[in-house]
């Protein structure tokens, strides 16, 4: 019983909720304005859109694969709402836009990896360069400015006259429908399944090609979506925009307990970790850390992290040995875990 | 000579040869040796930093900090330079060694005896190496004043009328690909990316193979770190930013297996020598720099599928061969 308990608690998710809460609390000590609702709403705001990529992503990497281009797919989303917006498109038109350009560059990754059996980073290397390319090529070091006036909302909205940021109740709301889709839908088991043994998925009967290409497709969409409430957030395209978040967006999925050789991890644990390192660099940045230091922290907690489940598997299977030898005859259930 | 026509390599060089004929015939002034020569100088640290993410990916790993390593040398020693004006300029070259070889073992020891993928431990250590160039410099530049004329000189200064930096990168090339060909350790290094438990079985030390792929992949990085601030005369937080993918693209378009297992030096040259000739080619037939992107990302896609389809095709023929 108390080992079940325990196992219970060293689950990774207790642990990343653990190292949560821990961030609040120093951060609550160290700063006054922490723990204050308004402000801790209003930083949702920093990286909703992140979170929102790391949604798919999760399915991605259970998958096996990566996806390098998902922020060169927010730039060129941004870039052709830009366009038909300059051109005087309407905001519904914009959104759609921003949607199918999503769509179309995840689908051209998903074809090009299963269509010619190309490990995924050496696909999305190349094309996160062609699609974040395509919008230097056009911009240069211009901006579109010109969007809708209803076209803000979707970034910087309220939901109704609360201070409750639309970008976070987006959020919860798709967290949810992929929580569904993973954890409760034969389509979630399968990438499962292609993760942890890709032939073997296939000898099932389970059309691995066909689930990566949708899961491709998938992340491009929700990049596109996530072009959508950036570009209305901050009411402007660069080809610079959201650089440098596809590694940052993979360090939160990885953080989130998603194993980087695929089969392994569910949404909970991802969600802890966006708030995590939200949080752990909304508290920084309230005691004056600049944006590199706090990057430094997020690089050594992602390594702690990964080595952290491994040395205490190694530590509990030691002292379950010791326990073992100890009592000679009786076979501890707990040392297959 | 069949042999020698199936190469991958020769294909490359075929490639490379048509495209800088077709800008040729757009810019006559291209094939010129004094432009020729140039785009081997903006190559060079390309070429050196490729050939240390090759030896990492042919084991099977990435290695994503080359670009925050070559930031975090950079500014180390331009600082040094700017603030011990008097240390001689061999000595700086030995710094930037040491600086890059700690770099590559932190990585090196984070993977072989941590065990953490390379492909999180790197991306860990690239922003831990990027953010400790802040932490050094305060957001501070250093600028060309601040260097001294012999600093500012390393790259530029020739030897029987070649750069050093050029010097250095063949030097690179040279050791490497010897290295890699004729000692027991290089072909250990293919064995590992080949098939490990393989490699495992006939005695090859996983750990150690891993930890010198990273390490001497650091020590490329630091030389290049102190080739790159005093080439361009100057060491700021951005350095070399998204360099990395790069080095990468190198590699894959030299046919590099990304799975590991295969890859040459003169692969990655030709590869890292296609994309400088790609970037070139840009500015001589006055296309804007802003294409450079676009244009490398399309081509490092149709290399890859090329690659893959004439991978696939040689397999086929060598199954059916077999069957006869």
């Amino acid at each position: 019983m108390m080992a079940r308990v325990a196992a219970l608690l060293m689950t990774w998710e207790v642990i990343l909720f653990l190292i949560f809460v821990v961030v609040v609390i120093v951060n609550s000590y160290l700063s006054p304005y922490f723990l204050d609702l308004f402000n801790i709403l209003d930083t949702t705001f920093n990286f909703m859109e992140k979170a929102i990529v790391a949604l798919p992503m999760i399915l991605v990497i259970i998958c096996g694969d990566i996806d390098i281009s998902v922020a060169g797919i927010i730039a060129l989303s941004s870039l052709l709402m830009g366009m038909v917006s300059a051109a005087g498109a309407p905001t519904g038109i914009v959104v759609l836009v921003g949607l199918a350009t999503g769509l179309s560059a995840g689908a051209l990754n998903g074809l090009l990896i299963t269509r010619f059996g190309i490990p995924a980073i050496a696909i999305t290397i190349g094309s996160m360069s062609l699609f974040r390319g395509i919008s230097y090529a056009v911009l240069g070091d211009q901006a579109y400015t010109k969007y809708p006036e209803s076209f803000a909302f979707f970034g910087q909205g309220y939901i109704g006259n609360t201070i409750i940021p639309f970008e976070l109740v987006f959020f919860i709301a798709l967290a949810i429908v992929f929580g569904l889709l993973l954890h409760r839908t034969t389509f979630g088991r399968k990438v499962y399944a292609i993760g942890n043994n890709p032939i073997s998925a296939r000898f099932s009967g389970v059309r691995v090609n066909r689930i990566r290409w949708i899961v491709f497709s998938l992340s491009g969409t929700m990049s596109g979506l996530a072009a959508i409430l950036l570009t209305s957030r901050i009411g402007s395209t660069r080809p610079n925009i959201a650089s440098g978040w596809e590694l940052e967006i993979i360090t939160t999925v990885v953080l989130g307990g998603v194993a980087i050789s695929g089969g392994k991890g569910n949404i909970l644990g991802v969600i802890i970790g966006i708030f995590l390192i939200g949080f752990l660099k909304f508290g920084m940045g309230l005691i004056n850390v600049p944006g590199k230091v706090m990057n430094i922290v997020i690089g050594f907690l992602l390594i702690v992290a990964i080595m952290l489940p491994g040395y205490i598997r190694a530590l509990r299977n030691r002292s379950l040995l010791k326990r073992q030898r100890q009592k000679p005859g009786r076979t501890s259930p707990g040392l297959a875990g | 000579m069949r042999e020698l026509l199936r190469r991958r390599e020769f294909s490359l060089l075929i490639l490379i040869l048509l495209l800088m004929l077709a800008v040729s015939l757009r810019a006559p002034n291209f094939p010129q040796p004094g432009n020729l020569y140039d785009i081997a100088n903006d190559t060079a640290i390309l070429i050196m930093v490729a050939i240390g993410q090759m030896l990492v990916i042919i084991t099977g790993g990435i290695d994503l900090s080359v670009a925050s390593g070559i930031a975090l040398t950079g500014m180390s020693v331009g600082m040094l330079n700017q603030y011990f004006p008097g240390i001689p300029i061999f000595v700086i070259i030995l710094i930037s060694l040491a600086i890059g070889f700690v770099l590559g073992s932190f990585n090196g020891i984070l993977v072989s005896l941590a065990g953490i993928p390379p492909i999180i431990t790197t991306l860990g250590t690239m922003s831990i190496y990027r953010g400790f160039v802040f932490v050094l410099s305060k957001g501070e530049w250093v600028s060309a004043h601040e260097m001294t004329e012999a600093f500012r000189e390393l790259p530029r200064g020739s030897l029987f009328g070649v750069t050093n930096l050029l010097l250095a990168a063949l030097l690179v090339v040279l050791i490497f690909a010897i290295f890699l060909r004729l000692s027991r350790t290089g072909r250990e290094i293919y064995g590992v990316g080949g098939n490990k438990v393989a490699a495992q079985y006939v005695g090859i030390s996983l750990k150690k193979i891993n930890y010198l792929a990273f390490t001497l992949s650091g020590v490329i990085v630091g030389l290049s770190g102190l080739f790159w601030v005093s080439r361009y005369a100057s060491a700021q937080n951005e350095t070399a930013f998204g360099f990395e993918l790069q080095t990468i693209a190198a590699c894959v378009i030299g046919g590099v297996s990304i799975m590991g297992g295969t890859g040459t030096v003169l692969g990655v040259v030709l590869g890292a020598m296609f994309l400088g000739i790609v970037n070139n080619a840009l500015t001589v037939i006055n296309l804007s720099p802003f294409y450079q992107m676009a244009i490398q990302g399309f081509v490092i896609l149709v290399a890859i599928v090329a690659n893959t389809l004439v991978d696939q095709r040689n397999q086929l023929a060598m199954l059916r061969k077999r069957e006869l």
